[in-house]
């Protein structure tokens, strides 16, 4: 029955979305966070998705979920700003903050809402078709 | 003599799978909206619908060799399955179109549940047959 196939392929791409929201909070959250005692700012992640087609054989292969398949670094050197009052500034007097880019993570978060927004009405239909499918046939 | 009256409702369960696997196709494609490098893909209804069923008439259904077969609509269907060009290309090679797919899907469920209702009025119209009243 393909229509069940829709939950398991969805479901995929709920959970696929809500890591890359998981992402994009931790992003923000971490937007103005200075270097730490390592000197090492926070980097930036980003999911990176990939489709998953079904591994049970005998299922066709319509069905295509997502999973992240990895989640990446941006490796652009911080933000330096010049304040030598900082207890974390270095011996030019510029602090590193993280080098999170706000709007870009505010944009990929919109996004990602719309996206997981999509998936959720998706299985509502189907779930819908489904129990009509049920009552088949009864007056 | 049977076989006639269950003509029709082996058609229309073949159209309710054929549906149900488009459906199935239409929510992989919003699934997979935002990985890169996906290519959308879709399926030519009435085409599926002729192989599944050799014939254009709702008269004929597939031939079964015993009773209990059922078609095998769900089986075997990968070469009906075809890629939507892109209306709007992406940096990522994403062919999903957002629009189209919601579209199609809306269409899709509206088309599914006429089947079914065919089917319900198909089943209702053989009871009042078998019972005379």
């Amino acid at each position: 029955m393909s229509m069940f196939d829709i939950f398991k392929v969805s479901g995929s791409a709920v959970s696929a979305q809500s890591q890359r929201l998981n992402v994009v909070a931790s992003n923000l959250a971490n937007a103005d966070t200075v270097a730490g005692p390592d000197g090492q700012p926070y980097k930036a992640r980003q999911v990176v998705f990939q489709t998953l087609m079904a591994a049970t054989p005998g299922a066709s292969d319509s069905a295509a979920g997502v999973r992240v398949s990895q989640i990446s670094e941006d490796q652009t050197p911080g933000r330096k700003v010049h304040d030598p009052k900082h207890p974390q500034a270095d011996g030019d007097g510029y602090v590193t903050y993280s080098n999170v880019n706000t709007i870009e993570e505010m944009v990929n978060m919109i996004s990602a809402s719309r996206s997981y927004q999509n998936n959720i009405e998706v299985m509502n239909t189907a779930k819908t078709l489904l129990l009509k499918t049920l009552q088949m046939g009864q007056q | 003599m049977l076989n006639r009256l269950t003509d029709t409702l082996a058609f229309h369960g073949q159209a309710l799978a054929l549906r149900s696997e488009r459906q199935q196709l239409l929510a992989s494609n919003i699934a997979n909206a935002d990985t890169p490098g996906y290519v959308a893909r879709d399926m030519n209804f009435a085409q599926a619908l002729q192989q599944v069923t050799g014939s254009t008439s709702a008269g004929r259904a597939l031939t079964t060799s015993q009773s209990g077969h059922i078609g095998s609509a769900a089986s075997g269907s990968t070469a009906k399955l075809v890629y939507a060009t892109p209306s709007q290309t992406n940096l990522d090679r994403n062919t999903v179109d957002m629009d189209r797919e919601r579209a199609n899907f809306a269409d899709n469920s509206v088309r599914y549940e006429a089947t079914l209702r065919f089917i319900n009025g198909n089943v209702r119209a053989l009871l009042s047959a078998i019972t005379g009243q």
